[in-house]
C-alpha cells in the first residue's frame, strides 16, 4: 500500500534545470517513441539518466512504504480479536513484506542494490509514505488502514501499473491482485465495528477522525503546476496528478463510509457541481513536518527496522557464500 | 519510548546508525513456477538467497502461497544468458516467411476448380 | 467424545495455537524479507491447525473462539516450550525445528488413528508440515555448519531448547485410554521416533546432541501448570476482546 511518488523540497532543489542535458538525442527519440506507442521499457534498454534516477527513487520509496507499512498494522498482530481476524491480519502484514520484496527487486533491476536501498531507508535518506508515521492506537485503526489506506493505495497502484517500466508494472500487477484481498478484509472488519455495539462503533468513529487528515495527505500536495511532473508524465513514470487520484479515491470511498452512517470530521468534505471533492485545508505543514522526520512515529519506525536488520545480521552473514555474485535480478 | 505495539516494547529498538553490508543480501535467483502438470514453467520473479536450496524455500512462499503450483525451478540469475534488447531486430524477418506457416499453403481453390471442371465436362 | 479424547485434542491444539501466536510476532521483524514471508506463512499454518482442532471439540462454531479468547490460563494444556517468548532468531528457529519434527511425526502416526476425524486432518496437514521441517532442516544444517557465531548460537539454542522440548511429550490425563483405543500410540513412542529423526540432522549440522537421558523435561503444561509467560501472552492476545465485553462479533 502506498501513496504517490513524493518529491521532497530537497529533491526538487536537486533537480537540474535541464534534466536531459548530455543525453543522446537519437536514443532519447527512440525511447520516447517506444513509450508513446505503449511499449514497456525493460531493464537492459537504453534510458535517460533522469528516467532511471526518478524510477529508482519512486520504486524504492514504494518498497520502503511497504516494509514500514507492515509496522502500524503489525501493532495489533498479537491482539486481533478472533481466529479469522488474527489469520487475516498476519496474512495481510505478510503480504506487505511480500510487496516490499517484489518492489525492491524491481528497483534493483535499475542498478541500485538491495543493501544500498535498505541503508538509505535506515539512515533516513529515503522517504516512505507519510501515512505510516502515525500510530495505530486501537483495533479500529487496523480496519481503517486496511480499508481506506489500502483503498487509496489501490487507486494509485492500478494507475501506476499502466506506466512504462516493465518490472515495476509486473510487480504492481501482482500487488494489485493481493490488495483486493486487503481491501475486502479491511472493509469486512470495519463494517463489523460499524454495525456492532455502541462502543465498537465509537472506537471506529474515533479512528476515522484521527486518520482523516493523513488520508487527505496520502496522495501528496497538489502538483498540477509542477514542470517536473510534465516530463515524468510524458515518460509514464507518473500517471496521474495527485489531485486527480485523491479525487478518484474520495469519490469511491467517502460514500462507503457515509452509507454506514459514519463520517469524516470535515464539514467541508463534499462533492461540488463539477464532480470535484472539496475539503478543508488539511494543514500541509504537518505533512511536510512528518515526512521530514518529525511525525509521531518516524523515530520508532526506523528504530524498529534497525533492530530487525541488526538482529538478523548474524543469519545473513553466516549464510553468505564465497562464490556469491553481485548481479541484478533480471526483470 | 513506549510503543503502541507490545512487540516493540519487548525489544530495544536501535536509535544509532545501522547498516547492511554489501553481500548480506546474498544474490538473486530467478523463479519459475508450474501451475499444473502439463504446463510450462513460467518465470514469476526472483528471490535473494545464499544458495539454490534456500532459494527454493523462499520462492515457495513468495510465489506459491497464493496460487496453484505443482513445481518450481530456481536458477541463479548470474547463470542466465540473454540477448540484448538492442538486438531485438534479429527477430525481425525480411520477407513474410509464409513458406513455413500453415497459412502459406492454400489449395482449396485448386480443388474446387478441378471439381467444377470435372462436373462440367460430364 | 470421551474426556480423554477431548484432552488429547485440546493439548495438541493448544500447542499449535500458542506457538503459532508466538511465531506470528516475527512478522515484519524477520532477519531477511524472504524469510519473514516464509515464517509468517508457517505461523498461519499453526494457528489454522489449532482452529480446526478446536472446532472438532464442539459443533458450535463460536466455541473455538471461546476456547482461544476466553478460557482461563489454568485450563490451557500447552507445554512450556511453546509459551516462551520469541527471543532471538536462533531460539525461534531451533524451537521451530524441534517442535515441527515432533508435530510432523505426530500427524504421521495419527494417519492411522481409530478416530477418523483426526486421521482425516493428519492427511490434510501433511504437506504443510513437510514444508515446515524442510525449511527448518535447511536452516539448521546451514547455520550449524555456518560461521563460528552461528554455530555457537545454534548449539546454545539447542541446549536451552531440549529440556523444554521434552515437555512436548509429557503424559496427560487419559493417555492410557487413548493408547488402548488406538487413537494415538502415545507420547513416549513419539518421543523415541523424534529423537531418531532429529539426532542425525543435528549431527549433520555439526552440533552436539546432549544426552537426552540426563535432561530433566520441563513439564507441567499438560496439567495446567504453566510458565510465567502464558498469562501475559493471553492477556495481551485478549486485550481487544476483554475491553468490549458486550461485543459478540468482530
Amino acid at each position: 500500500m502506498y501513496g504517490n511518488g513524493y518529491t521532497s523540497p530537497e529533491e526538487t532543489a536537486k533537480q537540474k534545470p535541464d534534466p536531459l542535458a548530455g543525453e543522446d538525442l537519437q536514443q532519447l527519440a527512440l525511447f520516447e517513441e517506444r513509450i508513446t506507442h505503449g511499449e514497456k521499457i525493460e531493464p537492459q534498454d537504453w534510458m535517460p539518466k533522469e528516467y532511471r534516477r526518478q524510477l529508482i527513487r519512486m520504486i524504492e520509496q514504494h518498497a520502503h512504504s511497504e516494509v514500514i507499512g507492515a509496522l502500524p498494522e503489525g501493532t495489533w498482530i498479537t491482539r486481533a480479536p478472533s481466529f479469522k481476524r488474527k489469520l487475516a491480519l498476519i496474512a495481510k502484514v505478510q503480504d506487505e513484506i511480500g510487496h516490499a520484496h517484489l518492489l525492491y527487486n524491481a528497483a534493483e533491476t535499475l542498478g541500485k542494490s538491495r543493501e544500498a536501498m535498505i541503508n538509505d531507508l535506515l539512515s533516513g535518506k529515503s522517504k516512505y509514505s507519510n501515512v505510516f508515521n502515525y500510530p495505530a492506537t486501537t483495533w479500529a485503526d487496523v480496519t481503517v488502514i486496511g480499508f481506506l489506506i489500502d483503498g487509496a493505495a489501490i487507486v494509485n497502484q492500478v494507475i501506476n501499473a499502466k506506466g512504462s517500466y516493465g518490472p515495476y508494472c509486473r510487480a504492481l500487477e501482482r500487488i494489485c491482485y493481493e490488495e483486493s484481498f486487503h481491501l475486502k478484509q479491511g472493509h469486512d472488519a470495519l463494517v463489523h465495528l460499524a454495525v456492532g455495539t455502541k462502543t465498537q462503533r465509537a472506537m471506529l468513529q474515533d479512528a476515522l477522525n484521527r486518520w482523516y487528515r493523513p488520508i487527505i495527505h496520502f496522495f501528496g500536495p497538489s502538483d498540477k503546476a509542477s514542470v517536473h511532473g510534465t516530463l515524468l508524465m510524458k515518460w509514464k513514470v507518473k500517471m496521474a496528478s495527485n489531485d486527480d487520484m485523491r479525487n478518484q479515491f474520495l469519490d469511491q470511498y467517502v460514500p462507503k463510509i457515509r452509507e454506514l452512517g459514519l463520517d469524516f470530521p470535515d464539514p467541508k468534505l463534499n462533492k461540488n457541481a463539477e464532480g470535484i471533492w472539496e475539503f478543508s485545508d488539511p494543514n500541509w505543514d504537518e505533512f511536510f513536518a512528518t515526512i521530514n522526520g518529525n511525525g509521531p512515529c518516524n523515530a520508532e519506525r526506523l528504530a524498529v527496522r534497525r533492530w530487525a536488520e541488526e538482529h538478523g545480521r548474524w543469519v545473513r552473514k553466516a549464510l553468505m557464500n564465497p562464490s556469491q555474485k553481485q548481479v541484478l535480478p533480471l526483470s | 519510548m513506549k510503543s503502541f505495539d507490545p512487540r516493540v516494547n519487548r525489544i530495544n529498538p536501535i536509535e544509532e546508525k545501522t547498516e547492511m553490508n554489501i553481500g548480506e543480501a546474498w544474490e538473486p535467483y530467478e523463479v519459475f513456477h508450474q501451475k499444473k502438470r502439463g504446463d510450462h514453467h513460467i518465470h514469476v520473479g526472483s528471490v535473494h538467497a545464499p544458495n539454490a536450496a534456500q532459494a527454493l524455500l523462499f520462492a515457495k512462499e513468495q510465489y506459491g502461497r497464493r496460487q496453484n503450483c505443482v513445481n518450481m525451478w530456481v536458477v541463479r540469475t548470474a547463470d542466465v544468458t540473454q540477448f540484448q534488447y538492442d538486438d531485438a531486430d534479429i527477430f525481425e524477418t525480411a520477407i513474410d516467411k509464409e513458406y513455413r506457416e500453415a497459412y502459406g499453403f492454400k489449395v482449396r481453390d485448386k480443388i474446387n476448380a478441378y471439381k467444377k471442371q470435372q462436373t462440367e465436362s460430364k | 467424545m470421551t474426556p480423554a479424547l477431548y484432552n488429547f485434542i485440546l493439548k495438541t491444539a493448544d500447542d499449535c495455537f500458542i506457538l503459532g501466536h508466538r511465531n506470528s510476532e516475527w512478522t515484519g521483524f524477520g532477519p531477511f524479507m524472504e524469510e519473514d514471508i516464509a515464517f509468517a506463512s508457517m505461523a498461519q499454518d499453526k494457528i489454522g491447525h489449532a482452529w480446526l482442532l478446536y472446532k472438532m471439540l464442539d459443533e458450535n462454531p463460536a466455541a473455538a473462539e471461546t476456547l482461544a479468547f476466553k478460557r482461563a490460563e489454568k485450563d490451557f494444556k500447552c507445554c512450556h516450550f511453546v509459551e516462551q517468548p520469541i527471543g532471538e532468531y536462533d531460539f525461534s528457529l531451533m524451537r521451530h525445528f524441534l517442535f515441527d519434527h515432533a508435530d510432523q511425526l505426530r500427524y504421521e502416526m495419527l494417519m492411522n488413528s481409530s478416530f477418523e476425524p483426526l486421521a482425516h486432518f493428519a492427511k490434510k496437514f501433511k504437506g504443510e508440515l513437510k514444508y515446515h521441517t524442510m525449511h527448518a532442516d535447511t536452516f539448521i544444517l546451514q547455520l550449524g555448519n555456518g560461521n563460528e557465531e552461528s554455530k555457537a548460537r545454534m548449539q546454545s539454542a539447542l541446549n536451552f531448547c531440549l529440556p523444554l522440548a521434552l515437555g512436548i511429550f509429557e503424559a496427560y490425563e487419559g493417555e492410557q485410554e487413548i493408547i488402548a483405543q488406538n487413537i494415538f500410540a502415545g507420547e513416549k513412542v513419539l518421543q523415541a521416533k523424534w529423537v531418531g529423526k532429529i539426532s542425525p540432522i543435528i549431527k549433520d549440522a555439526g552440533l552436539k546432541m546432549p544426552d537426552i537421558n540426563t535432561l530433566q523435561a520441563v513439564n507441567g503444561g499438560r496439567h495446567g501448570f504453566h510458565s510465567d509467560y502464558l498469562q501475559p501472552l493471553l492477556k495481551e492476545m485478549r486485550e481487544v476482546v476483554d475491553a468490549f465485553p458486550d461485543a459478540t462479533e468482530w
